[in-house]
């Protein structure tokens, strides 16, 4: 069973790491909630697989570990919290940007623009720095 | 105490000049004196104990671990530079009241100048390496503040930049230097340091640690190849310039030679490398300052050059040489000090400070001229003054030195040629300044004598180097002899502190340098000539120019790095983290640990296999938004069964909920993204995630399967032993949540909170076009609000709320709690929101979201602060089992109040941001139906 839940988590992690690093701000959101349901489980599983455990008090001799159970209880909550951030952020990026790409700009046209832009600021820069001699 | 006070009452009473800010020049200058007095007032109630050679130390212990303790020390060496340091610093104080014009920042200027004198004394008065050289830093950075005091002009700025990275890189050069003396004596502690000397000498890294030391010691003292800070720290107003670069911060660097002499000196390195330096320095000095047109200019080159003659002096091999150096710091300290007030006359009364056109001042301001004449004199080393005495020592201590063999002539001659050129320069200050002609075109004129209180300091100091020079041993010997005594670590040679030895050598070149300076000066004409056509180097230029490269260089390296793609950083972030998980993780020899797998049951492994492959097509169909969010859900849901299936109940049930939310919140989202996400990446790059993701993915399983095949030792037990007894419920899960760690849920409730009102703030004044038609051209509904829909919110929101104050009551005791019930009620309303519209049921709710999460965070945290009153520890948590008639017993605790407080920001901090984005669509949608 270990095995299986660690494979499990493996592919959690890699359809959301994967998706972390695409492109477009929706899949990134995507991506994350993965990744979190991963990283929950995984913390999770650190107080290990009990099966049929209470983890309320009563006569039964051995209990499951509620510290991870409550790590993870508040962890879920602030996940969400964070992925409705990044998904409004994302919204408003969308609307001030025209774009949802993560740079914030369409990329065929972010080569030859952002080069021109960096030669710009570094002759800015000269300037300036001409100025103060 | 006292030397705790003397150190640290400057840094507090900085605060002083701003209190008195509004009150004029007087009162903030007034302000600023008060420590310095009392300082004063202090260190003097202890001459009589530094003048019997006792040793005054305090000791607090600090950080041991690294061995450095707050501990201060008083001998006779810091005595004199204490008394240096508020002794002229209160003659710069009144002589900067006058100085400066009323329009500037007074108050800001003088709090500068007391944290430049706490950091000095700091510095002088240390009894720990580590501790010395935090105020040496402290100088730096002070001394920056007060060099750029006149922001505004760039030679300022450049100014203090370029003396700022100079000395503080020098200060960086001393730490480690220090490390590697603490590393071979084993203690930063000055007293065992310098009874360490012999050890170190014999140490293989003394050489290390002599380079490192002297680095510091020749960029803080401005010695050759170093020096050319100093010229343009003259950009500071006057009275820094008398202050820093005359009398305290450059000596400073001297004041370490003469501090760690018994640890480093007596070597062939430190004869050739602080003798030469020294030497090179004053030389260069003299030189060029002769040639300096701007009287500042010529003082600091001047400064540099006897701070070289101070360097050459600690340098020479014998027990007297010291005394000279230290003799020589006193008499720098006071004649260079009064001179570079009296430039500041100078600059204040005619707007110049260019030798060329202030001419023929002793006409204007005799008084003031007589005052620079004497101060002149005694740099120049005229008999009767205090500057003849040291120098004379200096040269005899030239003659004395015996370890250049057949080249011993070299450095009494190069002393006298130096000695020439320093009266040359000399004269060219009296001469030129106050006679030679008249005034040329000067900014004010005519130039009249300034207030009189301004001139108090210049004749204070004036009188104390005529004092010095005429009775040399009833004013200044006592206190030499305990100062040099100090600094060598054992008792004085026999020495005669007096103006006439008798025709001898020293008097022949003390005599040569005269008569060398005025032929000098004379011939000047065709020098100026052979000195202008020298290539000009303007180390400014220099300075400016490496750092510009180093700017360049560092931002073309860093645009190769940074190219703007969010993707790129964070692939390399995870290739890091990678990296470094395989390096930490190689040494596992085998994965399975020896803990037996527990069997696999065919309905787990088959959730399991749910859950994998909606992930899987997750991430295949992330493309087509709405696909992907569909098992996205999916992933969610057997998750929180997997949860359930393993033992936590809690935990399932908070997934549930929190799932049904994030997937109503993301298609509220993805309605209005596009729906469709182009193909871009090109595959290599698709390569290149693909192995990342692989990457993360096997590590993490990787470690999750070695982990839970291995025994642990969890905490788990106390919290199981105590939840009962100590938080008075027997959910273990909900107890560490309200009670064991309440403060975390504190803080995790406020992220909550904070997070909803940041994406209110990130909406305000979204509008966005609501889509007539989907993505494949088939219109929408215009039905608001499915009349189906809101037959059955209304049905279902009772019940709701009723499994919601459930699930909140017994949370303490059985799986639930607040988290879960403020997201039951949470979804409960959301689907009234979706059924009737965000304003129908804000409208009804009569309470503003914002406030009710507000109020969650304010319930819980005076929960904690009731138990502060109380006399408890923050949130301690009471209860008590009540017993009511027909319900039963029912246990009251304090946590609950605090649970109730998680359910209320739960509850709104949920609504907000779900509510916030219900908005933006209606608010476009209301003028197009009008």
């Amino acid at each position: 069973m270990e095995l299986l839940v660690a494979i499990a988590i493996g592919v959690l992690t890699f359809s959301g790491v994967y998706l972390i690093l695409r492109a477009r701000t929706f899949s990134v959101a995507l991506g994350l909630t993965l990744f979190s349901y991963a990283v929950n489980l995984f913390l999770f599983s650190m107080g290990r697989l009990h099966t049929g455990k209470p983890a309320v008090l009563s006569d039964a001799t051995s209990y499951t570990d509620p510290v991870p159970q409550a790590l993870v209880l508040t962890a879920i909550v602030i996940g969400f919290a964070m992925t409705a951030f990044v998904l409004i952020l994302s919204l408003r990026a969308h609307t001030e940007l025209g774009s949802d790409h993560v740079d914030g700009v369409e990329k065929p046209k972010l080569e030859p623009k952002q080069r021109k832009v960096k030669g710009q600021s570094n002759q800015s820069k000269r300037k300036r720095f001409g100025a103060t001699r | 105490m006292v030397l705790l006070i003397l150190v640290f009452a400057p840094f507090l009473a900085a605060l002083l000049p701003f209190l008195a800010a509004q009150r004029g020049r007087t009162w903030i200058a007034l302000a600023a004196a008060v420590a310095p007095l009392a300082g004063l007032g202090l260190l003097l109630s202890q001459t009589s104990q530094v003048l019997a050679g006792e040793v005054i130390s305090v000791k607090y212990a600090w950080i041991t671990q690294l061995g450095l303790n707050l501990s201060f020390r008083l001998d006779g060496l810091s005595f004199l530079f204490s008394l240096l340091i508020l002794g002229i610093g209160l003659l710069v104080i009144l002589y900067a009241r006058y100085y400066l014009s009323e329009q500037e920042r007074v108050a800001r200027f003088f709090s500068s100048l007391l944290l430049f004198m706490g950091s000095m004394l700091g510095l002088v008065l240390a009894g720990n390496l580590l501790l010395m050289l935090m105020f040496w830093e402290l100088t730096s950075l002070s001394s920056f503040l007060l060099i750029g005091f006149w922001s505004q002009q760039t030679a300022a700025r450049q100014g203090a930049r370029m003396a700022l990275a100079v000395t503080g890189g020098g200060g960086l050069a001393l730490l480690a230097g220090i490390l590697v003396i603490g590393h071979v004596v084993g203690s930063y502690e000055l007293t065992e340091v310098l009874a360490a000397g012999d050890l170190l000498r014999a140490h293989s890294l003394y050489p290390v640690a002599l380079v490192l030391v002297l680095l510091g010691v020749f960029t803080k003292s401005a010695q050759f190849p170093f020096h050319f800070w100093l010229p343009h720290a003259m950009s500071a107003p006057t009275p820094v310039s008398a202050y820093l670069h005359s009398a305290t911060m450059v000596k400073a660097g001297v004041f370490l030679l003469a501090r760690l002499y018994p640890l480093l000196s007596g070597t062939d390195w430190w004869f050739y490398l602080v003798t030469f330096t020294g030497l090179t320095t004053l030389l260069i000095g003299a030189v060029t300052a002769l040639f300096q047109h701007d009287l500042k200019g010529l003082l600091a080159y001047s400064t540099i050059s006897h701070l070289g003659l101070i360097t050459l002096l600690f340098g020479l091999d014998s027990d007297f040489a010291p005394v000279a150096a230290i003799f020589h710091i006193i008499n720098h300290a006071t004649f260079k000090a009064s001179l570079f007030m009296a430039a500041g006359i100078i600059d204040h009364e005619t707007g110049s400070r260019d030798m060329r056109r202030i001419n023929g001042l002793w006409k204007y301001m005799p008084h003031t001229a007589v005052l620079a004449m004497v101060a002149s004199s005694a740099m120049a080393g005229v008999p009767l003054l205090n500057g003849f005495l040291s120098k004379e020592m200096f040269f005899s201590e030239t003659l004395h030195q015996h370890l250049l063999g057949s080249f011993s002539w070299l450095l009494p001659t190069m002393a006298t040629i130096a000695g020439m050129f320093s009266v040359a320069y000399s004269l060219r200050f009296i001469h030129d300044v106050f006679f030679n002609g008249v005034p040329i075109n000067l900014p004010k004129f005519p130039p009249h004598e300034p207030p009189r209180y301004m001139k108090i300091p210049v004749e204070i100091l004036v009188f104390c180097c005529l004092l010095v020079g005429v009775l040399p041993a009833w004013t200044i010997s006592s206190l030499l002899a305990v100062a040099a005594e100090a600094s060598l670590g054992h008792a004085l040679p026999e020495y005669d502190l007096a103006i006439w030895h008798g025709f001898n050598m020293p008097l022949l070149m003390s005599f040569l340098a005269l008569i060398g300076g005025v032929l000098i000066y004379a011939q000047r004409a065709p020098l100026f000539r052979w000195y202008e056509g020298l290539p000009d180097i303007n180390a400014r230029n220099v300075f400016e120019g490496s750092v510009r490269f180093l700017y360049g260089w560092v931002s073309r390296g860093l645009a190769r790095i940074e190219n703007g793609s969010l993707q790129r950083y964070i692939s390399l972030l995870l290739i890091a983290v990678i990296v470094m998980l395989t390096v930490w993780l190689a040494p596992l020899s085998q994965v399975t640990g020896e803990i037996a797998l527990t069997p696999v049951d065919p309905l787990t492994a088959l959730g399991l296999l749910v859950m994998v492959c909606s992930a899987l097509l997750t991430m295949a169909f992330h493309r087509q938004r709405l696909t992907a969010l569909l098992m996205l859900s999916v992933v969610g849901l057997v998750v929180a069964m997997v949860f359930a299936r393993f033992s936590a109940p809690d935990l399932a049930l908070t997934q549930l909920v929190v799932e049904v939310v994030t997937i109503l919140l993301m298609l509220l989202v993805a309605y209005f993204l596009p729906a469709q996400a182009p193909r871009e990446s090109s595959s290599l790059l698709h390569l290149r995630d693909y192995s990342i993701a692989a990457g993360c993915a096997i590590l993490m399983a990787v470690l999750t399967f070695a982990v839970l095949t291995r025994p642990y030792q969890s905490i788990a037990d106390f919290f199981l032993a105590n939840s009962l007894t100590g938080g008075g419920g027997t959910n273990v899960v909900n107890v560490i949540l309200v009670d064991f760690r309440g403060f975390d849920t504190l803080g995790e409730i406020s992220v909550l909170a904070i997070t909803s009102i940041a994406t209110v703030a990130l909406l305000q004044g979204l509008q966005l076009p609501r889509a007539r038609v989907d993505n494949q051209g088939r219109a929408w509904s215009t039905e608001d609000y499915p009349m189906m829909l809101g037959v059955l919110a209304r049905l279902i929101l009772p019940l709701a709320l009723l499994v919601s104050a459930f699930m909140f009551l017994r949370g303490h005791n059985e799986p639930g709690g607040g988290f879960i019930a403020g997201l039951i009620t949470a979804v409960a309303l959301i689907l009234l929101q979706v059924a009737y519209g965000q304003r129908w049921v804000q409208t009804r709710m009569g309470v503003q979201f914002p406030v009710l999460a507000a109020a969650g965070v304010l319930i819980a945290a005076a929960t904690g602060l009731a138990s502060l009153l109380l006399g408890y520890p923050f949130l301690t948590s009471a209860f008590a089992h009540i017993d009511l008639p027909l319900i039963g017993e029912i246990e009251v605790a304090s946590a609950m109040l605090f649970d109730l407080g998680v359910y209320l920001t739960v509850v709104g901090g949920t609504l907000l941001i779900l509510s916030g984005l219900g908005r933006i669509g209606h608010t476009v949608k209301l003028p197009e139906d009008a």
